[in-house]
């Protein structure tokens, strides 16, 4: 089985987020950058499908060079090779175009994507991706088992779980539960080792145009003052919340 | 205690000094000391106890002689390599970090420099692996600065040496597989001899009672009569310059670990500052706290550029032994310096296994000791710009 593992490069969750160039563009000073969560659970049940059943595992990313340190980190973990697409990733529909012309000159037979940035959170990329390579699609999935050309894939659905069975070629959009927090894999000396060997190849983006454009970030709006108010002055309370946050 | 909160702090971009592989090492050891070390190191701590749980995942993240060459075991990493893993097991514990240390330079280093090719491929990957644990003998009962005059001693016996003598303060003796230890021939000379656990007449009794490094196993070395393979000198190097060579390793990793220790500290001390509020507003907004945090994050980056030029001169072979002493006792006093600082910030708080400040602040009063005193690594500065040595 060839498995393909899309990878994102984020910034790391306790990040301090701050916009520039008129609040247009996501100022990446001082951040440190992580594999996407979503994409990190997927490719440790692609490290799983390595070991147990034989796959062949690719990781990709569409990015400039500042992303590779990220796909190296994959490698580390144990992914066979890396792919990075030379192109600066803004719209869902682009790296979606991206991936499913790695993805059809490589012939995987499973495409693992989160189910979405943590980022942007777009969400837009794996759906779009099984639409183009003509794949079965499973999103938000929580659990996967491959059988020769079966798929047995676990959804999350409001407020419980649905197992569908399906074929290959597929593309999941994964998340937490595809394998737990504490599976996620430390990258170790030997790895670290093994991946300064591994084939990192840099492709150059097929022909594909943004469909979309952001024009504006925006924060949330800075958390106000707290008011406390003693446990025996209910009257206080009830009156601060009718006259002053008038949500009584 | 706590979850590990931790963010390393990197005022000047000193990462940009990195290369992407040293930041991969230094994150997979910052990673693994998140999920290995910090849950259980206070227990361990407060029950004086070593967690040899954790010595298979040190063996992995390359704690055990990264720059030992990959055909002995070792991971073939450069210094700043080594530098930052020593970082980041500190900023964990200092006594976990003494344990990668003895091991990789007192232990690995001498087997992979004055040991014979034999003795390289018997001893180096078991070490690498943690199948194998070291400790490093030179410090005796009457002879701490003044290891050269040191009384352990063997004698030519023909077929083996004869080994007596006792050592004190050493790291690991107590669960030690072999030990590297320095002894003086019938000369006078110092040689290196690997003696195994096992051997008649070497026992290795535990240091009780410790204010510090209690999650890390210090002892004695007694040898009464130790029959020795001749096969077990080290042979490359002889004379005080030998062991010397080892500490020179150490005492640089010792220079980037304190910066971890110093980290942690700071870190601690500013998120708690944040969120304390007196007066009815939190004390990071008061002058005081804000001239201990300042001084804090200023050490510390004057320590990481101070560390990282001497990995940079230490990879080119041109670190001298007294480059090596002045970060150690520079890195070493700024960490418990800002250790005590940040026990203040907290208040009452700092002083319980809740937070890990007074672990790592007693735990330098170690480190400030051993592997030279901060007094001796003066005058070694001392003699180095004077030309007279001020100890003798």
């Amino acid at each position: 089985m060839k498995i393909l593992v899309c990878i994102s490069h984020v910034p790391d969750t306790t990040s301090k987020i701050n916009f520039t160039e008129g609040d247009t563009k996501f100022d990446t000073n001082g951040v440190q950058f992580v594999i996407n969560p979503n994409d990190e659970f997927g490719l440790t049940r692609a490290m799983w499908f390595k070991e147990k059943q034989g796959a062949n595992v690719t990781v990709v990313n569409v990015g400039g060079p500042e992303t590779e340190p990220t796909l190296r980190k994959a490698l580390a973990i144990g992914a066979d090779e890396a792919i990075r697409v030379n192109a600066e990733a803004t719209d869902g529909a682009f790296v979606a175009k991206q991936l499913a012309k790695v993805a059809q000159d490589g012939g995987y037979d499973l495409i693992i994507a989160g189910r979405e940035s943590i980022d942007y959170n777009g969400g837009m990329v794996p759906g779009m991706l099984a639409t183009l390579t003509d794949a079965n699609f499973v999103n938000t999935c929580i659990g996967l088992e491959v059988e020769g050309n079966e798929a047995t894939a676990v959804r999350e659905i409001d407020g419980g779980k649905e197992t569908i069975q399906t074929s290959l070629p597929l593309v999941i959009g994964g998340q937490k539960g595809l394998v737990e927090e504490s599976d996620l894999r430390i990258p170790n000396m030997r790895g670290i080792m093994m991946a300064r060997k591994k084939q990192l190849t840099i492709v150059e983006p097929a022909d594909a145009s943004n469909e979309t454009k952001a024009v504006k970030f925006e924060k949330p709006a800075p958390k106000g003052a707290v008011k406390l108010v003693s446990p025996d002055n209910l009257d206080e309370l009830v009156s601060l919340l009718h006259n002053e946050a008038k949500v009584i | 205690m706590k979850p590990d909160l931790f963010e390393a702090p990197d005022y000047y971009n000193v990462d940009e000094l990195l290369s992407d592989e040293h930041k991969l090492v230094r994150d997979a050891a910052r990673q693994w000391v998140k999920r290995e070390v910090s849950p259980i190191i206070e227990d361990f701590a407060q029950r004086a106890e070593f967690p040899d749980q954790i010595i298979g995942g040190l063996a992995e993240i390359g704690a055990f002689g990264p720059y030992i060459p990959v055909e002995y075991g070792g991971a073939g990493l450069d210094q700043i390599s080594y530098g930052l893993i020593m970082q980041e097991i500190e900023r964990g514990d200092s006594g976990v970090r003494s344990t990668a240390s003895v091991q990789s330079s007192l232990v690995m280093y001498p087997i992979w420099k004055y040991g014979t090719e034999e003795q390289r491929k018997k001893y180096l990957p078991k070490l690498a692996s943690g199948e194998f644990m070291g400790c490093f003998g030179l410090t005796e009962p009457d002879h701490g600065s003044n290891p050269g005059g040191m009384v352990t001693n063997f004698k030519d016996k023909g077929d083996h040496y004869l080994l007596n003598g006792a050592k004190l303060w050493i790291s690991n003796a107590p669960f030690a597989d072999v030990a590297v230890v320095w002894a003086k021939d019938e000369s006078g000379r110092i040689h290196g001899l690997i003696v195994e656990r096992g051997m008649e007449g070497f026992s290795t009794p535990e240091t009780h009672n410790k204010w510090s490094l209690r999650a890390s196993a210090t002892g004695e070395l007694i040898f009464d009569n130790v029959k020795v393979p001749k096969e077990n000198l080290l042979p490359g190097k002889s004379g005080l310059g030998a062991p010397l060579g080892c500490l020179d390793s150490a005492r640089y990793g010792i220079a980037w670990g304190a910066i971890g220790a110093a980290m942690d500290c700071y870190d601690t001390a500013l998120r708690y500052a944040k969120e304390r509020i007196q007066f009815d507003k939190p004390i990071a907004a008061t002058q005081l706290q804000q001239k201990k945090l300042a001084e804090m994050i200023t050490e510390i980056t004057k320590a990481q550029l101070l560390a990282w030029r001497l990995g940079v001169l230490r990879e080119e072979g041109r670190a001298t032994s007294a480059q090596i002493s002045m970060a150690k006792r520079n890195n070493v006093e700024m960490a418990i310096k800002i250790a005590r600082e940040a026990r203040q910030v907290l208040g009452g708080m700092g002083i319980t296994g809740e937070y890990s400040i007074m672990r790592h602040m007693v735990n330098l009063e170690s480190v400030i000791t051993y592997e030279g005193t901060h007094d001796i690594h003066l005058l070694i500065t001392g003699m180095d710009i004077t030309g007279h040595a001020a100890f003798k």
